[in-house]
């Protein structure tokens, strides 16, 4: 049986239900916020993580693959793209092209990361999601600014991710990936330098080919996981790889690309059943 | 046309067809998310608000 895993419950979920549904597998869509785990024996479904607390969902998959159950997407999976400096270091330890970033773990030292990057440079937390919490900062003044305000904001925002400002010209690609395969991409446009759809920006279909679909596949290399959402900017010199999603949303993306991503899903989590 | 009342205003909320438990309905008076708790009879309560580690 294929679990749908969720705590808040979106289009997607019931997206990839009706998929489910119309490849007629045995699926069950379960909220799970109130439940007790623990102490059940192993099975074997196949166990499709959709919480929206990426905390939480990362903390299911860990006790569920405890039990020798199957995750999508797998922990270890979820805990390298929860957290941008790990995405960063699998990323740059495969060689992957991505924006110039510096780490800092003081209020003096990012301030420093910024003079060293230049500006416009751009202030990301290590986690979070949908453009919360990203800053552009244009100058010295401003990067301070942010810096005193950060220093406010708990442990988890002393750790400094700055990254450069990559002019990308109102759009950037988002390109999904099921079972290594890359299967689609969008490209989002906006007049905010911030283009997630989550966000308002407006998507249209990007090919997936060539270059863009090699390097992909070595994104999965590095990565790894079931299902992935791939944020690329493009630039004179190639593609640079901005982030990697583990728990994408998608009801955006059906549309402009013609592809049933939900299909896709869990098609793929059919095949994983033992 | 099923209807629930928001807990919050007393608006009433119209369900979309085939909604579902745990689904996100937005009271169109009120603007507040309400999380759809039960189908029957319906009944709704104030979605849970958005986390710092919520998203993709």
């Amino acid at each position: 049986m294929l679990r749908i895993l969720f705590t808040r419950l979106r289009q997607e979920e019931k997206l990839l239900l009706e998929a489910a549904r119309r490849l007629g597998l045995d699926v069950a869509l379960e909220d799970v916020k109130d439940r007790v785990w623990g102490g059940v024996g192993a099975d074997d479904d196949v166990y499709l993580c959709r919480c929206i607390g990426h905390g939480q969902n990362l903390a299911l998959a860990r006790h569920l693959e405890g039990q020798g159950r199957r995750v999508v997407n797998p922990a270890s999976v979820m805990e390298l793209c929860g957290d941008k400096l790990a995405t960063t270091a699998a990323l740059e330890a495969a060689s992957i092209a991505q924006p110039a970033y510096r780490l800092a773990l003081s209020e003096e030292g990012a301030l420093a990361a910024a003079e060293e990057i230049g500006y416009p440079a751009v202030f990301k937390p290590v986690t979070g999601s949908w453009g919360r919490l990203l800053a552009k900062v244009n100058d010295r003044e401003a990067a301070e600014a942010v810096i005193e305000h950060k220093a406010h904001l708990g442990a988890h925002h002393q750790i400094f991710y700055v990254q450069e400002y990559v002019e990308k010209s109102g759009s950037d690609v988002r390109a999904f990936v099921v079972g290594g395969e890359p299967i689609c991409a969008i490209r989002r446009e906006s007049a905010h330098w911030i283009t997630n759809t989550a966000r308002g920006g407006r998507a249209s279909n990007q090919v997936v080919a060539g270059e863009l679909e090699e390097l992909l596949r070595r994104v999965h290399g590095a990565v790894g996981g079931d299902f992935l959402a791939v944020d690329l900017f493009g630039t004179d010199s190639g593609w640079l790889v901005n982030e990697v999603n583990d728990g994408a949303e998608f009801r955006n993306s059906i549309a402009p690309t013609g592809v049933d991503i939900p299909e896709a899903v869990v098609r793929h989590c059919a095949g994983l059943g033992r | 046309m099923t209807q629930v009342t928001c807990v919050v205003c007393e608006g009433q909320v119209t369900l979309p067809e085939g909604a579902m438990e745990g689904e996100i309905l937005l009271c169109g008076d009120c603007g507040t998310e309400l999380e759809l708790v039960r189908l029957d009879p319906p009944a709704v309560e104030e979605a849970p608000q958005v986390q710092e580690d919520w998203g993709e």
